[in-house]
């Protein structure tokens, strides 16, 4: 059924569908609308799951990790502060294997105080060990909290999942959703089993420390699991779109990439403005391009490379800025490239920090700059001394 | 009364280690009582098994064999509270050599 929804209330709805047993979550603007939905929903009878009223994004996710460890499907969502409030608990959920499913709303990180999105607070938590999707409308909102669950609970992945919706721009915004039946979501999710659970016929010690000789086997295993989640996404794409219709691409959604020579490398919403200008500039015979990056983790460093080999420049244009260093999505993508012999001059353009607008004016002169090579490494949009910084 | 027995140490492999942090339960491999500078020791005479040690080890070190208590020095932390707990008196703490 379409539906007029919010990228919060799309979340909210594929939350529904998903039918998780266990909801433990504190509001936060701008996720909150996630939270207030779901409580009304559980309020109402439409969705059977337990509302666990929390103190704290700590306890959020400490919940949701003990209602995984009895076996159920759990949910938590948060934002900015809150993520890094229960970044503790992000290791332990990894590290327990617990396919606990969390939508983050990108928005800054204090001091200054802001609410407004840019995504610090999620790229600080790369390394955790959950799987990040960062969505581009709400349509994709809906269907990866669909998908997410399908991933994260694969027997050979077991891994929690993090969908990144940007705070306002996709959060709040709203737009036309297909929202499917309960029955057609059922017949893409099954019902969660799992052996990682409390058991009283089969007693196990859970949780547990591990010393230098094992420890690091679990942590190896953490990554293999972490890379075995990229054909579970194949699978889980092919197997939305037989019932759904509507296809996904995997790990990065490229545009015109195919024989462009000027590539713009992004995430999240901002994604959409950056094809708009692409055709703009084609119409100017300029072969434009764009990659949406789709997962930060598993990172999609070969279809990166593959999708760039033939380009004559690159430039990442992301909402994050690792300080005294450079942007943390360009840092994995430029190891990505030298990982693959690949010599393409790249260049790190930083904006949309704290809400700020990143204008069709600042993507145009983003490929002006790529053309010209007239461009530091890491540059930032609208700052003169922020050149060559 | 189930209680775990220590069990010979091997070294774990990466198909050894179980893909989530999970394990069979009181799965011991070495012994963990080395700081222990006083050792719980029972009169049988006194002790009556009335297991209120048994419930206050912080450690669970004490099992009832034959109505007595009986502690598990390759565990115990030598805290005193079984002492401390036993109406009777037949627990009393000596000195570690």
């Amino acid at each position: 059924m379409e539906k007029f929804l919010s990228g919060d209330e799309a979340f909210a709805e594929g939350i529904r569908l998903a039918c998780p047993d266990v909801i433990s979550a504190y509001p936060i603007t701008p996720q909150t609308i996630v939270v207030e939905k779901l409580s009304e929903m559980v309020e109402d009878g439409s969705l059977d799951a337990e509302f666990i009223h929390v103190e704290s994004e700590h306890s959020a996710l400490s919940c949701a990790m003990g209602a995984s460890a009895a076996g159920v499907r759990a949910f938590t969502a948060t934002s900015s502060q809150g993520l890094l409030y229960m970044a503790e608990c992000l290791y332990y959920a990894s590290g327990g294997r617990f396919p606990i499913v969390m939508m983050n709303a990108n928005r800054s990180t204090a001091l200054p105080w802001n609410i407004y999105g840019d995504q610090r607070d999620s790229l600080s938590q790369l390394d955790s060990g959950w799987i990040q999707a960062y969505a581009e409308n709400a349509q994709e909102s809906l269907d990866l909290a669909l998908m997410s669950y399908y991933i994260a609970e694969h027997k050979t992945v077991s891994t929690p999942f993090m969908v990144n919706l940007d705070g306002f721009i996709l959060t709040h915004t709203y737009e036309q959703v297909d929202v499917p039946t309960q029955e057609q979501a059922k017949s893409f999710l099954p019902p969660y089993e799992t052996e990682n659970k409390l058991d009283l016929d089969n007693p196990k010690n859970m949780a547990f420390s591990a010393g230098p000789d094992t420890n690091y086997i679990f942590k190896y295993k953490e990554h293999a699991a972490m890379r075995r989640a990229i054909p579970v996404i194949q699978e889980a794409e092919q197997k939305f779109s037989e019932i759904f219709g509507r296809r996904y691409t995997g790990l990065i959604d490229a545009y015109k990439a195919d024989d462009a020579e000027y590539i713009l490398i992004t995430l999240g919403s901002i994604a959409g403005l950056c094809r708009e200008i692409t055709d703009k500039l084609r119409e100017d015979g300029i072969r434009a391009g764009v990659i949406r990056i789709r997962y930060m983790r598993p990172f999609p460093a070969d279809e990166i490379t593959e999708a760039v080999k033939q380009a004559k420049a690159v430039a990442v244009l992301e909402k994050d800025i690792s300080f005294g260093n450079e942007g943390t999505v360009f840092t994995n993508i430029c190891s990505a490239l030298q990982g693959a012999g690949l010599t393409v001059p790249a260049y790190n353009f930083i904006g949309g920090l704290g809400g700020r607008n990143i204008s069709h004016q600042n993507i145009i002169e983003i490929f002006e700059k790529m053309q010209s090579g007239k461009a530091g490494r890491v540059n930032f949009i609208g700052i003169e001394e922020g050149e060559n910084a | 009364m189930i209680k775990p027995t220590v069990r010979e140490k091997k070294v774990f492999g990466v198909a050894d280690v179980p893909e989530d942090t999970s394990f069979e339960a009181g799965y011991l491999v070495s012994v963990n009582s080395g700081w222990r500078s006083i050792r719980p020791v029972v009169n049988t005479e006194k002790c009556v098994g009335c297991m209120q040690c048994y419930l206050y080890c912080p450690d669970g070190v004490i099992s009832i064999q034959d109505n007595k208590a009986v502690i598990d020095y390759d565990f115990c932390k030598g805290c005193g509270i079984c002492s401390k707990i036993c109406k009777p008196g037949a627990i009393g703490m000596e000195r570690e050599r």
